[in-house]
């Protein structure tokens, strides 16, 4: 894996949680209090910087046998989830634009709320919003960021390609300060459940114990491979009759 | 009582996600695929793709909207 496609995937992978994260911040700050939800997301990044802190050592030092079977295992069960939804989207089986109807779901939430006001936090509601996105999302981030990095032994870029992500997302936030129906949410789940799938293959079954044919250079043919088998069942659910549903699935982990 | 119960969502949502049985057989999969590279000249490696090549098409299946 060279040093470019190493950051691609981080970047692009750190980015679809930066949008889902920032989606609830600018939910909590328009429905209830800006000031409140820049507090929990301050909050929320004080927590994950110790956890980074305290973990990233302790992740790298760990078996590599051990590490990519986890990590594998981890990365499968995200990245099928992920590929689910892009699937179920493709397919016209679950809206498109669902970061929209997520926006306004938090939205509503949000404004129903009564959450009383805490000294330090303001309005507990956004706070708490706001924290449980940002930690919830922030942990993926550093999941991704430390475990591509670890394994392909460059901790730095990954970290640069997961940092890059966060800015460039929270720069389009500032500037548009609306909901981010304009990235192409799907495509990019899409491409992101691919990689994910791909590397946790590779990595669950070679940490396993399994011997891949052409070692690293098996991920060359994974990668395409479990692209062309997503777009097939993309094609063979869409046989189904038409049946594009406006409401979304519950917000989970995976995507 | 019900921060437990909060504490033990956050992170079932963060590692589950919205479909248990995906968890389940891919960790079956990875199992069955120490077992079978424990066997001599047995290659392990083309179990999980299978696993995958299964187990996508029914999570989506699952998650269907229901005809009426």
């Amino acid at each position: 894996m060279t040093g470019f496609a190493l950051f691609a995937a981080v970047f692009l992978a750190c980015t679809v949680e930066a949008v889902e994260a920032l989606t609830i911040i600018l939910a909590a700050g328009t429905g209830r209090d800006w000031r409140s939800a820049l507090k929990g997301m301050v909050a929320a990044l004080i927590v994950l910087v110790a956890i980074v802190a305290v973990l990233g050592p302790a992740v790298t030092a760990l078996p590599l046998t051990a590490l990519r079977l986890v990590v594998g295992g981890l990365l499968l069960v995200f990245g099928i989830g992920w590929l689910r939804k892009a699937i179920l989207r493709a397919s016209g089986n679950k809206a498109l634009h669902d970061e929209d109807a997520a926006y306004v779901k938090e939205l509503e939430a949000a404004q129903k709320a009564s959450g009383g006001r805490r000294p330090l936090a303001g309005d507990w509601y956004a706070f708490t919003l706001s924290f449980k996105g940002v930690l919830l999302e922030g942990l993926e981030v550093v999941f991704i960021a430390l475990t591509f990095g670890s394994n392909q032994h460059d901790i730095p870029l990954a970290s640069l390609g997961a940092l890059a992500a966060v800015a460039v997302v929270a720069a389009t936030g500032i500037a548009v300060r609306a909901p981010l129906s304009r990235v192409p949410e799907n495509t990019m789940k899409f491409a992101v459940g691919v990689m994910l799938t791909s590397f946790g293959l590779f990595w669950g079954a070679e940490g396993a114990g399994a011997d891949w044919p052409g070692s690293d250079a098996a991920l060359l043919v994974i990668i395409p491979a479990v692209l062309v088998v997503a777009l097939a069942y993309v094609a063979l659910f869409r046989r189904r009759p038409a049946a594009a549903v406006a409401e979304t699935t519950p917000h989970t982990a995976a995507s | 009582m019900q921060k437990i119960k909060a504490f033990g969502l956050f992170w079932w949502d963060f590692l589950i996600g919205d479909d248990w049985l995906v968890a389940a057989v891919v960790v079956l999969g990875l199992a069955a695929t120490y077992v079978l590279g424990q066997q001599p000249g047995i290659p392990a490696w083309w179990l999980m793709p299978v696993v995958v090549l299964v187990i996508l098409p029914v999570s989506i299946w699952r998650q269907l909207p229901k005809k009426r």
